[in-house]
């Protein structure tokens, strides 16, 4: 028997503890901005001045650069940093929380960069092209994953289509031209997307472990090609394909700050602004996307109606394969121009994770994509910033913020509802 | 001229079962003819025939008096047959009109999909049969009534003229009922024709122009309300007299049982589900639960029986507090549970009726020594329990996944009221049961009222509820909002209470009550 006096200690536990969800962050945050106030602003001098650079050589208007006084930027942002924790404690932000971790993250982002560029300049709007560059196979893969499993196809085999489309992209175009390595790239992810389909579909195999299998074969064979044949000096040839040039939109490009970040790459970037766009009315607006999107939340309504769910998830596979394949091209085509073994280096999964944290929906996956593209822009800048901190742990900063990203966002998003579930048409 | 629509000689085989027997069935135009049968007379696969999700091994469909062939739901559509599934076809993140113009788009030139037009026409067809749809909501967050709506919407939407209706009102409340059957005349009234599919013999009498009855896959009878009694309706159904109404003698009141008292359960989103919740329940009584379905009833029960953990609030059985314990725990304090989903829940399928009549006891003796089962202990026990609770079943050794619905729910209450218990738990127990089982199950449950256990029933038929309790509580929202004694409170007034009008229960009516209604 429990005593009414173990009751009442239950009680106040309970209190505390629904009192204790809401001061965590509180909490947190001030720890953040004692943090930047004690240890960052600690080793600046007070005179010392953060330069942000604003242009690259060619933009036709010049704007000046950002200098402000280090120390002050850092009390600021420790000052924002302690407001917002006070605020948290005391009355709690209800549901805008997410958002205001997210703030704090960016601040300390900010500070970090502030402390770290104190006494010399950093290119800000280098630093952000950077950011849109390195978006691209993310961003890409997601809309490869949104196509497949808008449709109720899991599709964890991005990664293996990347890779494949890579290494084609590379030989391929060393063969016959950028422009057929492009091509093959989109062929290759077709097959194996094709691959998944008939594995999934046709034959019911859990889509989880038909995506692993095309991962493991693709970055397998992939990989024994590349030490087989590639690295053989006579065949160098044969993996030289280059890359695609940048090119600058006329008139857009000359736009201070904007034009730089946006619209001075290469056209892979482009491709990847054109297919978010695509895809969004596609799937939105039109008769297509609403029968693609209804097999996803429920085949057999679809199927009532007469809409073919076989055909649609078959084609929604080989697509999501081109997609993807496309997007592997990128690594070989669009940045080094030459293949390398599992040169991906998981930006399928990354993609994977862009594309829950987009909520399945295209802008969504460009606004992911950007902020995994920043982490790695990040890790480069802080690396040339020759900050305190192992280059290999700032290589893990990624990785480390999909971690964050998935924990705090999954759950709360709502995919396609059947998503993952293998239809069955009923009749006998 | 000849009917809309007619069956002939309709046969389908499933491995094992002769689903369709030979049926022949007239619909003629403007009509509401009610298919009346079963679970499990062979009347959905009747209809899934019609509407092209299964090929008949034999017989022919004609329209109009033309043969058709029907091989797909397009062919369906296409020959003017649309149906109203038992379980939506809706999409619930769609809107109305993209739920409704699904595979039947409007679009402009290149594929984009014309929703104003769409929005245009099903705002037409809302007023025109005074559906009060509005196409611009998520299905979602409408009512399962309002979603119905939606769905003969589609129907209409594609020009159909035959509406087949499955089961329609298993998932309303009576007032959505009324509403329905008012709508299903409206519709009649413009020319369509409606065939409707029920096993519940008050709809019938009371919307139907004609009734077909079908006991095993053959039609045995046909009549209309007007000759029909439901007692002849039942017999017809079942094969036998049936006796609606289960003896029941007033309770003996004894020491409370159960107390729940202020709540609170939260689901995986932490949306509360039960709302403070505060009821006691003595031996010897039965507290039903009504309410319609996803209202908090599931959550309740599985707060009360260990499977989910409360948010806040206390549940005692037997002075202990149980609020956090495990679901052993509760079930050897003497609690028995009967849940919503017996395949899910109940039962493991895939193994033998012996293992799963001792889920819950064989870690005591005679069951096992030690970590040793005995299985000689096991088998006897079974044997004698198969006997006793009249399982039919080959041999106890038997697979429970092969057995009928009905001596699968044997199964789980062989399984609980074998052992002393004080506190029973039934969720749904007779969903999806025919009649003769729900008889069985009905009178073991006023038994166990009778040794003066207490019986918490949830039920979202309301029939079985105004049988069964002696006191019922209304689930609405997650919260109790009433609980009044069983003979103060007509059907009515229950179903009103059910969608959330706040009860004005009119005292005097406690002598004149109308609660003993025909049931099924």
């Amino acid at each position: 028997m429990e005593t009414p006096m173990q009751n009442e200690k239950i009680k106040i536990i309970l209190n505390y503890l629904s009192n204790y969800r809401q001061h965590i962050p509180g909490v947190f945050f001030i720890l953040v901005a004692l943090f930047i106030k004690l240890v960052l602003t600690k080793s600046i001098e007070p005179e010392a001045l953060t330069t942000f650079s604003t242009n690259i050589n060619h933009t036709a208007i010049q704007i000046p650069n950002w200098v402000f006084n280090t120390r002050f930027a850092l009390d600021l942002i420790a000052g924002l940093c302690a407001g917002l924790g006070l605020y948290q404690i005391i009355r709690g932000f209800k549901k805008g929380i997410s958002s205001i971790i997210g703030a704090i993250g960016g601040l300390v982002v900010l500070g970090f960069l502030v402390w770290g560029a104190s006494g010399t300049s950093i290119s800000f709007t280098g630093m952000l092209a950077v950011m849109v560059i390195r978006s691209v196979p993310i961003t890409i893969g997601a809309l490869a994953g949104i196509l497949s499993e808008r449709a109720g196809i899991v599709n964890i085999a991005i990664e293996g289509m990347m890779i494949a489309g890579a290494f084609a992209g590379a030989v391929i175009g060393s063969i016959l031209g950028l422009w057929a390595g492009i091509l093959a790239a989109i062929l290759i992810g077709a097959l194996l997307g094709l691959v998944h389909a008939v594995l999934s579909i046709k034959y019911k195999v859990d889509q989880i472990i038909s995506g692993t299998m095309i991962n493991i074969f693709s970055t397998g064979l992939t990989s024994y090609l590349f030490i087989k044949f590639l690295q053989d000096s006579q065949n160098q040839w044969l993996n030289e394909s280059g890359f695609f040039k940048p090119y600058a939109i006329p008139l857009l490009s000359k736009i201070p700050v904007i034009g730089p970040i946006f619209f001075d790459h290469n056209l892979f970037i482009y491709a990847m602004y054109f297919l978010v766009i695509l895809l969004s009315i596609a799937l939105f607006k039109t008769k297509w996307g609403l029968r693609h999107r209804s097999v996803g939340e429920h085949p057999k309504a679809a199927d009532t109606l007469g809409v073919n769910v076989f055909r649609t998830r078959y084609l929604a596979c080989v697509l999501s394969g081109m997609v993807a394949g496309f997007g592997g091209a990128y690594f070989s085509l669009g940045s080094v121009g030459r293949f390398e073994q599992t040169m991906t280096a998981g930006r399928g999964f990354i993609a994977l994770a862009a594309m829950i944290f987009g909520n399945w929906n295209p802008l969504g996956a460009l606004q992911a994509g950007m902020l995994f593209g920043f982490a790695e822009s990040l890790t480069t800048k802080l690396s040339l910033l020759q900050f305190p901190i192992p280059a290999e742990v700032l290589l893990m900063l990624p990785y480390i913020i999909t971690m964050v990203v998935l924990a705090g966002v999954v759950g709360r998003s709502r995919g396609p509802a059947a998503d993952g579930i293998p239809y069955e048409k009923e009749s006998l | 001229m000849p009917p809309i629509l007619e069956l002939k000689g309709i046969t389908k085989r499933f491995p094992g079962v002769l689903a369709n027997d030979h049926i022949d069935i007239k619909l003629e135009k403007g009509e509401i003819l009610a298919l009346l049968g079963e679970n499990g007379a062979g009347k959905t696969t009747l209809m899934n025939i019609l509407y092209g999700l299964y090929k008949p091994d034999e017989g022919e469909i004609f329209i109009n008096g033309a043969k058709v062939e029907i091989s797909s739901p397009i062919d369906a559509i296409r020959s003017g047959i649309g149906m109203v599934h038992q379980h939506f076809m809706l999409i619930p993140v769609f809107t109305v009109t993209e739920n409704v113009m699904l595979g039947e788009e409007y679009t402009r030139p290149g594929g984009f999909l014309d929703r104003n037009k769409a929005a245009d026409r099903i705002r037409e067809l809302s007023e025109t049969y005074k559906l009060n749809v509005n196409p611009d909501d998520l299905v979602e967050n409408l009512p399962v009534g309002l979603q119905q709506r939606v769905e003969i919407i589609k129907l209409l939407f594609r020009n159909a003229d035959i509406l087949i209706m499955d089961e329609p009102t298993a998932v309303l409340t009576p007032q959505e009922v009324d509403e329905l059957f008012n709508i299903l005349k409206k519709l009649v009234e413009k020319g369509k024709s409606i065939i409707f599919i029920t096993h519940k013999l008050r709809e019938v009498m009371e919307c139907a122009d004609r009734i077909e009855v079908i006991r095993s896959g053959k039609v045995v009878g046909a009549t209309t309300p007007a000759e029909a009694s439901p007692e002849k309706l039942a017999t017809m159904m079942v094969g036998r007299e049936v006796d609606l109404i289960t003896d029941k003698k007033p309770g003996d009141l004894r020491e409370t049982v159960l107390t729940v008292d202020k709540l609170c359960v939260r689901d995986f989103h932490s949306h509360v589900v039960v709302d403070d919740v505060t009821f006691e329940l003595h031996g010897g009584e039965i507290l039903g639960i009504a309410g319609v379905q996803g209202n908090g009833q599931t959550e309740l029960v599985r707060a009360l029986t260990g499977l989910k953990t409360p948010f806040s609030g206390k549940i005692i059985i037997s002075e202990k507090d149980v609020s956090r314990s495990s679901p052993r725990r509760i079930t050897e304090l003497g609690s028995a549970h009967i849940p919503e989903d017996r395949q899910k829940d109940g039962l493991i399928l895939a193994s033998s009726i012996a293992e799963n009549l001792v889920l819950n006891t064989y870690f005591h003796r005679p069951f096992s020594n030690g970590i040793i089962l005995e299985r000689l202990a096991i088998d006897e026990n079974a044997n004698e329990l198969v006997r006793k609770f009249d399982i039919r079943t080959p041999g106890i050794k038997t697979l429970v996944h092969s057995l009928s619905g009905g001596n699968q729910q044997k199964v789980i209450i062989a399984r609980e009221f074998s052992r002393p218990i004080k506190l029973l738990i039934a969720s749904q127990p007779t969903r999806g049961l025919d009649v003769g089982s729900i008889e069985y199950i009905h009178s073991r449950i006023i038994e166990k009222r009778d040794e003066g256990c207490a019986v918490l029933l949830v039920s979202t038929e309301l029939d079985e509820i105004m049988q069964l309790s002696d006191r019922i509580a209304v689930m609405f929202r997650g919260k109790i909002i009433t609980i009044v004694k069983a003979n103060a409170v007509t059907k009515e007034e229950l179903g009103l209470i059910m969608a959330g009008v706040t009860p004005t229960i009119n005292k005097k009516k406690i002598e004149n009550t109308q609660a003993r209604e025909i049931i099924t």
